[in-house]
């Protein structure tokens, strides 16, 4: 693979720039699946949900890398490669089944739950010609592991036998908001994908960037769900890879950026003072918890988003498909504990995020605007200095980029530009 | 809620209330295809429901799906934010609809299982297929006419291409 410093020329100014050329670069692309998809980092695989029982197996991606997760007949969570040790072809091919054994349909090489190799058909030959040869051994192959920790109902998984502890990956910070989010029994609402035509760091930026939420997301801001003039604030992770971004509705003071700025979403939200819905049961919401957190976005880097939208808990998990297409899958979540109200609340709010999400869909086609507007000009850069320059936690504004910022610090160090 | 994609078939259906429900359906399809979305609304009952959700959703009993609203109002605000708030590249839509299979549930009522696939049209001036599935309806005759008292579309692929905005 070629060396970093031919491959990309980064600008000067460091991460306030981001060359184009990163969104659209096949070359680029390929040393991504190797550094951050086969590279030192947890990936979200599924919940625990997915998989309760013995013999429950769900298919999905590590960048372009086929992934089985199955739980075993001893309740043990395994991830392996989708590909047969044999000729490398699909071992799963359900999104979800259960099964005994995982056997590949080709030649019918059967592998335990773990991943063993148990048997080959024709081992001996058939009517005691052919056959492997005498030294075959089945212990010998397996599906290639992969590295498997949960935490707190979420599997992730890695390719890499260099990566931290989930734990030290996450920080102290990402920890325990993961485990205010999802410290309990979760029950699975619903889900769907979308399939977004952009480079998948388009939409890693997107989910960090909260100088655009409010200004893109109009309903965002015409119904007082979350505005940059309600208190909020950014936290980084200690790499900067990671990042949460909360606000808190109930501080919501008016600030008069938003009635003068030249923002559409100021149009007609700001005027009418109080939300016009004809079916305002939209938005009924209960506090959930006690730090009056009413919106939060964290992501993981490299591909997971956590959603908490007033009650909508969401994981959006986005896996590439190319260097310009990529598959944003979303899972809508409650609690086992929850109650009919509460669950019909969440319901509800699911109309708030998703493929045609009130306040979000906007970002199915936002960032293919930046894919086609880039896609001739991999020399020129992004300009990336709203809120300074660099990037740090602010826990008294989101007015910034920081995130953003943090994501292409977190980039450059993991890719070696 | 309809759990289920299978309706069963009825001989009793009148053949003046097919037609009434033949022109419901090919009414609302027009309707969309003509940007005339706000009268979208005025197919349903006041009460009446919509979903789309997908048959992978359908199919494990899931309530979340794509959109889900509750009453006339809801799908008046659908209208009212892809209208004044929702920022996405124009687009138009043709729908195909298959014929429908219609059971008498009684109350003036009918279920209505019908196929439908959705061509979309972006002003760059692609035409592509967009969403195939089915419309499960319960059709609820009114004084001036049927309304849908509840339309779950279950599109057949869990993935929607870029974005929904404009109903299906």
């Amino acid at each position: 693979m070629e060396a970093a410093e031919a491959l990309v020329s980064w600008p000067s100014e460091g991460i306030t720039r981001v060359p184009f050329q990163v969104f659209s670069d096949q070359e680029v692309y390929d040393r991504e699946q190797q550094r951050i998809f086969r590279g030192p980092v947890w990936q979200f695989l599924c919940i625990e949900q997915d998989i309760p029982e013995p013999g429950d197996v769900v298919t999905t991606w590590m960048g372009e890398t086929p992934v089985i997760v199955a739980r075993d007949h001893d309740g043990q969570v395994n991830a392996m490669v989708n590909r047969c040790a044999h000729k490398g072809a699909l071992v799963a091919l359900k999104a979800k089944d259960k099964v005994k054994n995982l056997t590949c349909v080709y030649h019918a090489w059967s592998y335990r739950l773990d991943g063993q190799l148990r048997s080959i058909a024709f081992q001996n030959g058939v009517n005691g010609k052919g056959g492997m040869p005498e030294d075959f051994d089945v212990d010998a192959h397996r599906l290639q592991p992969v590295r498997v920790q949960v935490f707190c109902g979420l599997v992730f998984g890695t390719l890499s036998d260099e990566t931290p502890p989930l734990d030290e990956f996450l920080g102290p910070r990402m920890s325990a908001f993961i485990q205010r989010n999802f410290g309990r029994p979760l029950k699975v609402l619903g889900r769907h994908s979308q399939i977004i035509h952009n480079n998948w760091k388009l939409y890693a930026e997107n989910v960090r960037d909260s100088y655009h939420a409010t200004l893109l997301h109009t309903f965002y801001t015409t119904f007082k769900v979350n505005r940059l003039d309600m208190d909020g604030g950014i936290i980084l992770s200690d790499r900067k890879w990671h990042h949460i971004s909360y606000s808190k509705r109930a501080t919501f003071n008016l600030d008069k950026e938003y009635l003068t700025a030249e923002v559409h979403s100021a149009k007609y939200g700001a005027k009418h003072g109080e939300s016009a819905l004809e079916g305002p049961e939209l938005l009924d919401a209960w506090e959930e918890f006690d730090d009056g957190i009413t919106h939060s976005i964290q992501t993981v880097f490299p591909n997971v988003v956590f959603q908490f939208t007033l009650n909508s808990l969401a994981i959006r998990f986005f896996v590439p498909q190319g260097v310009d297409k990529t598959e944003l899958k979303w899972i809508f979540l409650g609690y086992e504990r929850d109650t009919p109200e509460q669950s019909k609340m969440r319901i509800m709010q699911s109309n708030l995020t998703g493929a045609a999400g009130l306040v979000a869909l906007e970002d199915g086609c936002i960032n293919e605007f930046v894919q086609r507007g880039t896609v001739g000009s991999g020399r020129r850069a992004a300009f990336i200095e709203m809120g300074g320059r660099v990037a740090e936690s602010n826990e008294s504004s989101r007015a910034t980029e920081a995130s953003v910022r943090g994501f292409w610090h977190g980039y450059r160090d993991i890719m070696g530009f | 809620m309809q759990t289920t994609i299978c309706t069963s078939s009825s001989p009793a259906v009148r053949e003046e209330v097919q037609a009434a429900i033949g022109r419901l359906m090919a009414d609302y399809a027009h309707a969309l295809d003509d940007d005339d979305l706000e009268s979208w609304p005025d197919f349903f009952t006041d009460d009446g429901s919509y979903r789309l959700t997908t048959r992978e959703n359908v199919a494990a009993g899931l309530p979340v799906g794509i959109i889900h609203c509750e009453g006339r109002g809801m799908l008046r605000d659908r209208v009212a934010a892809l209208r004044t708030a929702n920022i996405f590249e124009p687009h138009c839509y043709t729908h195909v609809l298959g014929p429908s299979r219609i059971a008498a549930v009684g109350d003036g009522s009918w279920r209505v299982r019908s196929n439908f696939s959705v061509y979309r049209t972006f002003e760059t001036g692609e035409s592509r297929l967009y969403g195939v599935g089915k419309y499960l309806d319960i059709v609820h005759a009114q004084g001036d006419g049927p309304r849908l008292r509840e339309r779950v579309v279950v599109l057949d692929s869990r993935c929607v291409d870029v974005l929904t905005v404009i109903p299906l």
